[in-house]
Parts: structure tokens; sequence; C-alpha cells
């Protein structure tokens, strides 16, 4: 056949794609059970890291089971508990696209080794270029932040991707959701040196405003479904 | 063919890994792959890991070009080493993200980029569809050598010289600087970890290079 000619060039990429997609697609598939037994480690370790429980790779799951275990469920708007749900489970992804009354509020419970009960709450939002998440742990007084760790898909390195740092995550710790009213109040994430003394806002990155800001509206959406629950 | 086969590893072909790694470095030299280069250097453990995966790509798409350079239709030569490529490049992600997820978090997207590294096409257009199997996958790993090499070396410095550390695969992070040491009055260079230390980092090495080996400067 004429190497060159049309026939033969068509037929040669169709086959190429067929035997690459199929080699591919048996790999990803033989592949997945360990990525998402890795990506659940990889969450409880986050989770952990909220309530300032270093974990790692190996004792994640031990740590986990350990500190809330069982202790975790799923609550809808009015702050009560969803049956049938498993809050570890929950794809926050979808939960947030669908109207307040309608998703489901995971919630994970958490004893400290001092006796203290801390409320970790997952949180997701969008960033500059793709998905950003966290979870933010509330003391027992359901207002006072204990923690917060976010994580993203695809922001800029040394920008947007600051967030995972603790100079943007820790002083998240101390700040209060509720004003002093009992108003749900959020916190807020500002230009860079603005927040001083402001319970209720933190400090952006400069130059990662976008994700700076998509961290506060995520906490704003995410958190605000909880204020039945937080309150009582 | 020829009756009398060349030996596997002759002069010749041996010469295909160690060019490389010297007078034909991807990095220094051709200033390919530079990057990377500059992107994963902060930490020892992800630029070895990094260095195995485009070696394993370079080495691979070289012996499967090579092998089917003879079928391949000339109109579409690009298309199909972009697919092989690609390919390959899913296979090291999605085997990273399975035994290395740690690693495959750090290395982020500059493992979907090993894609784009000229050195991998470069190769594939200069090599790969105008030489057999066998030289092609040495040229191959004398390709990923010589960039994991430099990678290594600048990855190195920066981390020991920007934190006292070194982390390596398994083995997890070493303080390499004592603490008397800071007890003396040394401080870690916080300039090391960021990245345009990378790029002088990388400079110097040309340098030295260049003044060691006075062929490689340009009249």
């Amino acid at each position: 056949m004429d190497r060159q000619g049309n026939t033969y060039t068509f037929l040669y990429a169709s086959v190429m794609v067929i035997v690459v997609a199929a080699i591919l697609a048996f790999l990803a598939q033989s592949l997945k059970p360990m990525q998402d037994k890795n990506a659940a480690v990889a969450k409880k370790m986050d989770i952990l890291k909220s309530v300032q429980i270093e974990s790692t790779a190996a004792n994640a799951e031990e740590k986990y089971n350990k500190y809330i275990g069982e202790n975790a469920y799923v609550l809808d708007i009015n702050g009560e508990k969803k049956p049938g749900l498993e809050a570890f489970t929950v794809d926050l992804a979808k939960e947030v696209k669908k109207g307040d009354d309608e998703r489901a509020y995971p919630i994970y419970e958490c004893k400290l080794d001092n006796g203290q009960t801390k409320y970790i709450i997952p949180v997701r939002g969008k960033g500059l270029w793709g998905p950003i998440w966290g979870y933010v742990s509330l003391d027992d007084d359901k207002n006072t932040v204990f923690g917060a760790t976010f994580g993203h898909k695809g922001e800029t390195p040394g920008l947007g991707a600051e967030i995972t740092t603790d100079m943007f995550q820790k002083p998240f710790t101390g700040k209060k959701l509720f004003d002093e009213n009992g108003q749900f109040a959020s916190i807020e994430v500002v230009k860079k040196g603005q927040s001083q003394g402001d319970l209720h806002k933190v400090d952006g990155i400069s130059g990662g405003t976008i994700t700076s800001v998509g961290v506060g509206t995520m906490l704003e959406d995410c958190l605000s479904g909880y204020e039945k629950f937080l309150k009582n | 063919m020829s009756s009398e086969k060349e030996p596997l590893f002759s002069a010749k072909n041996l010469k295909l890994i160690t060019t490389p790694l010297g007078a034909q470095n991807p990095i220094t030299i051709q200033v390919l792959g530079i990057c990377s280069a500059l992107a994963v250097t902060v930490k020892l453990e992800p630029a070895i890991v990094l260095s195995i995966s485009v070696m394993f790509v370079t080495v691979f798409s070289n012996l499967i070009i090579s092998l089917l350079r003879n079928t391949i239709p000339a109109r579409i030569r690009i298309i199909v080493q972009l697919v092989v490529v690609a390919s390959l490049v899913i296979i090291v992600d999605q085997v990273l993200k399975a035994f290395a997820y740690e690693v495959s978090l750090q290395l982020s997207v500059f493992v979907g980029l090993i894609i784009t590294n000229c050195i991998i096409m470069g190769r594939l257009e200069a090599f790969a569809l105008g030489n057999k199997p066998w030289p092609s996958v040495l040229d191959g790993i004398g390709n990923g050598a010589g960039y994991g090499f430099i990678l290594i070396v600048v990855a190195f410095f920066r981390e020991l010289l920007g934190t006292g550390f070194l982390t390596l695969p398994g083995l997890g992070a070493i303080q390499i600087v004592p603490d008397v040491f800071y007890q003396w009055g040394y401080a870690n260079n916080g300039f090391m970890i960021l990245p345009p230390m990378a790029l002088v980092v990388v400079g110097i090495i040309i340098w030295v290079q260049r003044s060691r080996n006075k062929d490689l400067i340009e009249s």
C-alpha cells in the first residue's frame, strides 16, 4: 500500500488511536482502586490537619479512626441529621452545585486527646484556575475557628497556591463565624494588611487575589448552610 | 544488514549515552527543558522522580518511534510522535498517582508537562525517526540522564543550601547541616528555594562546564 496515500494515513491514525485508547483505558481501570485509596488517605490527612493533628500516609487511617471514627454525619439545611448518607463519601463538588435546601452538609466530630470536641466542616469553591477546597475546624462553642486547611487543583505556584501554606492558614485560628449579635458573618479574605484585629477578616495573598477572594466566597457559601446547626 | 554485527555497547553506541551527559547536554548546552528544571528543583525527591519519569518517556518514546519509523506516514509523523509521548506521560502520571501519591501531588502539572518537554520531541525528530531501535534506546537513556543529572545537581544545591535538609525517595527529609553549624551562626539561604535561584544555579553549572571545556565556547 502507498505509505504516503490518504487511505494509509487515515487507517494508520485510526488504528493507532484505538490501540492507544485501549491500553490507557485498561491501565486507568486497573490502577483506579489504588489511586482511590491514596486519595481517601490524603483526605483523612487533610481532615486531621484542620484540627492540628499531623499524620503520615502510613498512620492517617489509624489516627482518623481514633479521633473521628464513626463520629461523622450529614446534616440538612435545618441542622437535622440526614439519614442514609456517609459524611466521608459525600461528593462536595456535586453538593455545592445544588440549591441550599437540597444540599447535604457533612460534618466531622473530633475528640481530641485533651477531651475537647472540635467540629470539622469541609468546604469547596472556585479559585482562579480550578476548584479549591478545604476543612475548617471549630471549637465546641461552634463559633471560634480552631484551624483551617486548604487545597487546590491548579492555582499558580507562588501566588494562589500559597493558600496551602501555614502563612495563609494560621491566621484563621481564633477568628469567629458569628458576630456579637449572633448573626452569621463568615470570614472574609481581604487585601494583605487590612485584617488587623478584625475577627471576621483574614489577610489574603498579594498577587493571588482571585484565589484569596475565592477562599472567602467558598467559606461564606459552604459555612452558611450550617448556621442552624451551629447556633444550637 | 551487515553480516558483522555491531557489539551492543560499541564505542559508537556508548557515545550516544555519554555525549548528552556532557558536551551535548540538553539543558546546559541545548538549553531545552529549562522550564521544568526551574520548577521542580526545590527539593531533591521530586527532582529525582521527574528525572526518572522523563527518562522513562525518552527511552520508550524513542524505542516505539524507532520501531515504527518505517511505517509512519510522513505527513502525520508529528501527530504520531505526540500520541506516543502523550500516552507514555499518561502512563507515568497514572502510575505515580497509584504508587507515589504525595510526590505526584508535588509534581502536579509538571508530569503532564513532560509532553511539552522539547527534549523528547527533539530526540524523536532528530534521532529515533532515522535510527534503529537499540541506538535509539541508548540515545533516550543518554538524554534522559543528561536532563536528570542537571536537575538533580540543581535540586541538591538548592535544597541543601536553602533548607539544610535533603529529601530522598523512601527516606524522607534528612538533616545534612548539623545543628552546631547553626549555633555557630550559619543560616540557611532562603533565597535558594525561590525560583530565580534555579536559573542562577543552572547558569553556574553552564559557566563551570564551559570553562572546563573550551570547545563549547562560541567564537
